[in-house]
């Protein structure tokens, strides 16, 4: 592997991001998967670098699962989103950043769609009037939230509390990084680090302390993909892109696998259980699997925020050994409180799977 | 004959014209940018479809052209358009005016790392055609290993025929040059196994198509018809290659010891750099704009300026001569009607 290779590459693959100001939308699945996520990314963003990040509970989906499953036209999803940018409008911004990355793909496409054909764009201006009497301006920005946390990431690691190294051997923890497939497969110009070899979560890694491991099946899909897992007759399909990917990144004995779309980390933690228990093969140490992170869960982790508050517990794959390598403390008898110390009942544990 | 005729470019096309016209009594003078003479065939060792080594065929053009007036390490500082000749000025500070000029700036090698997904300059194991030939040469290449390899690859059309890479030409030799350097390989290292992927085998020329069928009989080389569609290393730093065998309808993933990259021909940015000089036209696939593109192809549209060889366009070593021979008669006949 010739790094300098690659960092000619990302050089090409570099983006203006403006500093603030910015319309936040939300995932239509994330608060369900992973809660903490977007929660720690606007502490992060507003609580600690005092930036202006607006969201309003108007916000919808932006239909992406829908078109990407066929199952509605192009037209009614540029109408939503004509929608979502209404409201950016009416608050007052120019900035949008979407916490989804197939929502970060379909604003990108429809805004290209546009550029290419303005009568279409013409059309869905009055569709949306028809609709709902809304107006919108285009965004001057689109981003998507890992974007953001990538360009605070010096910021972030200045006041880091934790770096990404072993503190028991000393070395670099072994991170995989893993793309969601519409962050720039579609679009690479509007990426960090382009399509091939994206560097928004490798400089995360990289400006923290850790080391970004490269591994064959590193492109390939988290086995998400949504006409293989929504149709159910394909789940099969599903988790066999996982185990792909888990059976190439093994020999590379990664400490944790780090994510930026919605289902990428949803389905790499639970399809590891279903692995465990179908095949009754783990990844990780000790029977453990290996935990994996979105960006908004690792920036909290570096920067000292608690586990559990964070909502690590909600993982199927075991974080405490990732913890015990980052020398973060933690209370294990608190992983199972809610909000004001609430029961939240603990999980049946796994046959295979080790959990703590 | 006093008329001054200045070649731009000393490779093969450059060379052989300037031969010609020494041959015809005029004395040319040859400006070339590098410090040698023979271009991109000087770097090659053997070329197909007989193996003809590369430095014979060179050496015999040199010898034809020593009589020239040869200016090596110069680049044409500006050309100034008097009444009815040019007025050029070399980086040596030397000035020449001239009535007849024959371009012969040749082309530049696509670069291959722009096709990210082949992981040229990422990946050690991937080389292009370039580095090969420069192995076949020297010997001297630490990514090939000399004791022998599992598996080898090549995938033809890098950079060319490629809207993305915004190369729309057929490079025209990358074909023939993949089974030539198959072969050859297979000669050094018969017990490794080596693929073609290919989008199209274009064997337009004498004896190519005897040559890619002896790949297959005589040395069992693999041909794949589907485009790579991924490059990634593994652990022990082998390449592995997905692609589609779209005649079985097959993916097809291979691990191999080294994948060669077959890059294109694309116009040499000095090509671009002359034409704006002396305001020479563009075609639409970047080279230079001949008159006509049948009848008149060694005509520029201004009177006295000639091309030759890959400035107008892809071209095999034998078309690149007969075009420098050409373009040298078609001086003459010029001169004469100058007189």
């Amino acid at each position: 592997m010739i790094y300098q290779g690659k960092q000619k590459i990302w050089a090409d693959y570099q983006k203006e991001i403006p500093d603030d100001h910015w319309f936040y939308v939300r995932s239509c699945i994330r608060q369900n998967f992973f809660p903490g996520a977007e929660k720690m990314f606007l502490e992060i963003c507003r609580g600690l670098l005092k930036k202006d990040f607006y969201e309003t509970e108007h916000h919808t989906t932006c239909g992406g699962i829908a078109y990407h499953c066929d199952t509605i036209p192009q037209e009614t999803v540029m109408t939503i989103v004509a929608r979502q940018f209404a409201l950016m409008t009416e608050a007052g911004y120019e900035n949008y950043v979407a916490s989804c990355i197939t929502s970060f793909g379909n604003y990108i496409e429809i805004l290209e769609t546009w550029k290419e054909f303005p009568e279409l764009e013409a059309k869905i201006r009055e569709l949306l009037w028809k609709a709902c009497k809304r107006e919108f301006n285009k965004p001057k920005y689109v981003a998507h939230a890992s974007d953001l946390i990538y360009k605070y990431r010096n910021e972030i690691a200045a006041r880091a509390k934790f770096r990404l190294v072993n503190r028991h051997t000393g070395e670099p923890l072994r991170a995989v990084e893993h793309i969601g497939c519409h962050y720039a497969k579609m679009f690479p110009s509007r990426s960090i680090g382009g399509a091939e070899y994206p560097y928004v979560l490798s400089g995360m890694i990289e400006a923290w302390g850790g080391n970004v491991i490269d591994y064959p099946e590193r492109r390939h899909c988290c086995g998400y993909g949504f006409r293989q897992y929504h149709v159910k007759a394909n789940r099969g399909y599903s988790i066999s892109n996982t185990y792909k990917k888990f059976e190439s990144m093994e020999p590379y004995h990664p400490d944790f696998i780090l994510t930026n779309c919605p289902g990428c980390p949803y389905f790499m933690d639970r399809w590891q259980y279903v692995i465990a228990e179908t095949e009754g093969k783990t990844y990780g140490e000790n029977g453990y699997g290996i935990p994996v992170l979105t960006y908004e869960e690792l920036a909290s982790l570096v920067l000292g925020y608690d586990p559990w508050d964070i909502g690590l517990q909600l993982h199927q794959v075991a974080v405490e050994p990732l913890l015990d390598k980052l020398g973060i403390e933690y209370d294990p008898s608190a992983k199972y409180k809610g909000l004001n110390r609430k029961d939240i009942m603990r999980p049946e544990l796994p046959g295979v799977l080790r959990c703590c | 004959m006093k008329e001054n005729i200045v070649i731009i470019g000393g490779g093969i096309a450059g060379l052989e014209a300037a031969g010609q016209l020494l041959g015809l009594g005029y004395k040319p003078i040859i400006i070339e940018k590098s410090d040698r003479l023979g271009g991109h065939v000087a770097d090659w060792n053997c070329l197909f479809p007989d193996m003809t080594p590369a430095k014979d065929v060179v050496g015999r053009l040199i010898a034809g052209a020593t009589e020239a007036n040869i200016f090596l390490n110069t680049e044409i500082s500006f050309v100034n358009k008097l009444k009815d000749s040019y007025n050029i000025m070399l980086s040596n500070g030397i000035s020449i005016i001239t009535k007849i000029i024959l371009v012969t700036t040749g082309f530049s090698v696509f670069d291959a790392s722009k096709k990210e997904e082949y992981g040229y300059g990422v990946y050690d194991q991937v080389i292009t055609n370039r580095d090969l030939e420069h192995w076949f040469n020297t010997g001297n290449d630490r990514r090939i290993d000399d004791c022998g390899m599992n598996a080898v690859g090549f995938v033809h059309c890098v950079g060319s025929r490629d809207e993305k890479a915004k190369n729309p030409q057929c490079s025209k030799v990358c074909c023939i040059t993949a089974v030539k350097q198959a072969i050859e390989l297979k000669q050094k290292f018969p017990e490794t196994m080596v693929y073609c992927f290919y989008m199209d085998l274009r064997m337009f020329g004498k004896k190519y198509e005897d040559f890619y069928i002896g790949a297959q009989r005589d040395y069992g080389i693999r041909f794949i018809r589907g485009r790579v569609s991924e490059v990634s290393e593994n652990i022990d730093g082998r390449v592995i290659v997905k692609a589609e065998d779209t005649l079985s309808g097959k993916p097809v993933k291979v691990t191999l010891d080294l994948l060669v990259l077959m890059a294109g021909m694309v116009c040499n940015p000095d090509s671009t750099k002359v034409a704006n000089m002396i305001s020479l036209p563009i075609d639409s696939d970047g080279f230079l704009k001949s008159r006509d593109n049948v009848a008149d192809i060694i005509d520029s549209p201004k009177d006295g300026i000639f091309y030759a060889g890959a400035c107008t366009g892809p071209k095999t070593v034998p078309e690149t001569l007969a075009e420098a021979r050409a373009a040298a008669l078609k001086i003459h006949l010029y001169n004469k009607t100058m007189q």
